[in-house]
């Protein structure tokens, strides 16, 4: 049976096809729908959401130790949180077959920056395999598992926005029977001190010598001749791009097995050919391997290392060849760039947030950092998930030490804040500081499509769990002044703020309502009630001061012939923060 | 790779380009075609412009459109099509909805919806304009907007062979494939008209 399947559902069915037992994840674009989609395989597959990536690495770990193939997935800045487990597992191995999935994201569609995690396969010293399509991202899997076990290394499986989420044809296979192993203590291998890791070390070398000599013995790796002008080596979605480009003008050295690269294999094929293109997308991770292994060849001073590659981009650099376009004026089009959505509880706190003076406010990952856009602008920085609070904590430091008179807010969601920030606030309250942290808890992970997270009351495969109650904790870490506000309240937002203000020891205010694109539990349902009703523009009342457009919500729009606002009832759900800042009662709520 | 026929699907987040994407790949498939798709998730959901692109023919290899590529570009937003016209052959077909939505920008005021879009891209390549929200709503699910579009692209494309209300009676919630199938025919009819 074929099917037509994105490269994050067909490594689901290889994994289910390869028999891994465990599976473990924390969301981020574009490796969401990878756990998510595992999480079907109720009885076969144990599927999780950890609150980071180091802990779901670290269990995935766990679970491969105790004899079960096992995974852990997530986006490449995920793998910056999880390399700590990572480096050191390289040298103890596996005992179940093991997988790291690295979802990178050239182009940064959904991310902070554009880091080629290749590079880890090499700085870990781990195996590495990269699937082209979603055959490959199938297949891949199994052959994941066998060299994992039979070389006893963890595998870097990395793929790419345009491989993950994008749809090719697969044939599907069936389950294969893969008992568990057996688990010996041996603290030689699996206790990493110093004495027993210098051994691995040396143990660890011999292992990437042997798996070189496997590169270039699989079939992972592949050449197609054609024409032997051009020869190309390339690997995941650059091999599709070359193809597009070159078709059978090219010879092709196609590799799945990318780390250690099969430099025995790469230098017969660049004998046989009389001009060799390495074609990559992002950074220099073959080509320089390839050249420091005296081959010549050409590669990053034709094809640029930013942005996503194309096919077109190889086109124009290596054939010189440009397509005819329409030629127009787009100048007219306006922007369209991504807002809080309609009732959204993260604007009234950003409305409030805004109109705060001599404050830094720190920004972490989430919808939230969309409140740093116009018209809320809420918003001085954001580096990575976690470091809002750790960030307000160190520039306020600095400012009470120079006597400046200003206030670091932290900006930080709840899945966020499980994530890494209790770590930071830790670090406040360890080290006296007096920052304000605010945790916007929409009781779901948002901007990646509502996953469940540790204050949401459900696990990945829908059982009922503890909520673990962020006020709480908060209280547990040693914070002493806690607010817990509606952020549909106005008032009760800003009042919280002057509370804040005035404290000169560390605070937190947690906001606590429902993303609006929440499906509602049973206890949401009883705690929030349901939205109900609509707000309306009064226009004989409205003097078109734009007070509400400056809340930013898409519901809301402002007529420039007529003065007035309008509200579309078909977007506007009744959250009542532009009937909070209508200086004169124009807008109204209707129904009941 | 001449014989790849390739479909870009625009509009705005939330208008359900997805689910025409997932249609017609799902058809294509059937029908025996190699078939690559593409689409972009993430920040771009909250109201930002999304693209949804569909490649078949005997083998496909980029799952991708460049600029000047596409055979047809399908607008579900008026304003989107002109955005993404570039990616469309100059002999390219464009089938844009005659629906407004207006961006933030927009919204608050600070720029007016831009006039004129559907002349230049009428002046441009070969355009057929539909009123999809219209003809949707007046089958009773505003909705089934995009299934309308979905029937005008397959005129377009002259994919009429290929048995489309089976495909997307699976595709489709149970209990929504009558009022998406009216809404295919409503889009085929229209087009007829143009």
């Amino acid at each position: 049976m074929f099917k037509l399947l994105t490269g994050n559902e067909a490594v689901v069915q290889g994994a289910y096809e390869a028999g891994i037992a465990y599976a473990s994840a924390y969301p981020g674009t574009p490796s969401t729908e990878i756990l998510e989609n595992i999480a079907q395989y109720k009885q076969e597959i144990i599927a999780e959401w950890a609150p980071n990536e180091k802990v779901a690495l670290e269990s995935a770990i766990g679970a491969s130790l105790a004899g079960a193939r096992s995974m852990a997935a997530m986006k490449m800045v995920g793998v910056n949180v999880a390399a700590d487990p990572l480096f050191s597992f390289a040298y103890s191995g596996v005992n179940g077959g093991f997988m790291l999935i690295s979802a990178d994201d050239p182009g940064l569609h959904s991310s902070q920056n554009e880091q080629d995690n290749r590079y880890y396969a090499k700085f870990a010293k781990i195996a590495m395999v990269e699937p082209s399509n979603s055959q490959d991202a199938k297949d891949m899997v199994r052959a994941a598992m066998e060299i994992s076990e039979k070389y006893d290394t963890p595998v870097l499986f990395r793929m790419t926005t345009r491989v993950c989420h994008s749809k090719s044809i697969v044939e599907m296979g069936e389950r294969q029977a893969v008992d568990k192993k057996i688990y010996t203590k041996n603290l030689q291998k699996y206790d990493l001190v110093p004495a027993v890791s210098r051994k691995l070390h040396v143990a660890l070398e011999d292992k990437l010598k042997k798996l070189e000599i496997f590169s270039n013995e699989t079939d992972l790796n592949y050449i197609e001749w054609n024409d032997k002008k051009i020869g190309i080596i390339a690997a995941g979605i650059a091999y599709q791009y070359a193809q597009e480009v070159f078709g059978e003008k090219a010879s092709y050295l196609k590799l799945g097995f990318t780390y250690p690269l099969p430099m025995d294999k790469i230098r017969a094929f660049a004998n046989e050919v009389e001009n060799l293109y390495v074609i990559e997308e992002l950074e220099p991770f073959m080509e320089e391997q390839i050249k420091a292994a005296g081959i010549p060849c050409i590669g990053k001073e034709k094809i640029p290392n930013i942005d996503e590659l194309t096919p077109d981009i190889i086109a124009k650099v290596l054939l010189n060849e440009k397509r005819p376009l329409i030629d127009y004026d787009n100048t007219i089009v306006a922007n369209r760039p991504p807002t809080l959505c309609a009732g959204c509880p993260h604007r009234g706190f950003f409305y409030e947030l805004a109109k705060l003076k001599n404050v830094m406010i720190t920004g972490d990952i989430g919808c939230y950092g969309l409140g740093g856009a116009e018209p809320l602008n809420a918003k001085d920085c954001c580096i990575c998930m976690g470091a809002s609070i750790s960030m307000g904590h160190g520039a306020q430091k600095v400012y009470n030490k120079f006597n400046e008179n200003k206030r670091a807010i932290a900006t930080i969601g709840d899945s966020t804040f499980f994530h890494t920030g209790i770590n930071s606030l830790m670090h406040v309250v360890y080290n006296r500081s007096n920052t304000i942290t605010c945790i916007l808890d929409n009781r779901i992970t948002g901007m990646t499509g509502h996953q469940e997270n540790p204050g949401s009351g459900f696990t990945l495969q829908g059982m009922p769990t503890k909520i673990i109650d962020i006020a709480e904790v908060v209280k547990a870490l040693g914070i002493d002044h806690i607010r817990t506000v509606n952020p549909l309240k106005l008032k009760e937002v800003k009042d919280a703020f002057t509370w804040a203000m005035e404290l000169d020891e560390p605070s937190v205010i947690i906001t606590r309502w429902p993303c609006i694109l929440k499906k509602l539990s049973d206890q949401d349902k009883t705690e929030f009630g349901n939205y109900i009703g609509t707000c309306k523009v009064k226009e004989t009342v409205c003097i078109g001061c734009k007070a509400c457009i400056r809340t930013g919500c898409p519901a809301l729009r402002f007529n420039k012939e007529t003065k007035k606002v309008k509200i579309d009832e078909k977007q506007c759900v009744g959250c009542e923060v532009c009937l909070q800042v209508c200086p004169v009662k124009a807008i109204e709520r209707v129904g009941e | 790779m001449a014989d790849v026929k390739n479909i870009l699907l625009v509009g705005v987040g939330g208008q359900g380009t997805i689910l025409v994407g997932k249609i017609l790949s799902n058809g294509l498939m059937d029908a025996g075609y190699d078939v690559k798709m593409s689409e972009v998730h993430g920040m771009a959901q909250r109201g930002g412009s999304v693209s949804n692109q569909v490649r078949y023919g005997k083998k496909v290899y980029s799952p991708i459109i460049g600029k000047g590529q596409a055979d047809i570009l399908v607008s579900f937003e008026s304003m989107e099509a002109l955005r993404w016209l570039e990616y469309l052959k100059p002999d390219g077909k464009a089938v844009v909805n005659d629906h407004r939505i207006p961006s933030a920008p927009i919204l608050m005021g600070k720029i007016d919806y831009p006039e004129g879009v559907l002349e230049v891209i009428q002046s441009k390549v070969d355009t057929a304009v539909i009123k999809a929200a219209e003809i949707a709503e007046q089958l009773g699910n505003a909705k089934t907007m995009n299934i309308v579009l979905f029937g005008a692209l397959v005129k377009g494309m002259a994919l009429t062979g290929i048995d489309w209300e089976a495909v997307i009676r699976k595709n489709v919630k149970a209990g929504l494939g009558d009022i998406n199938i009216a809404a295919f025919r409503a889009g085929l009819e229209v087009s007829e008209k143009i």
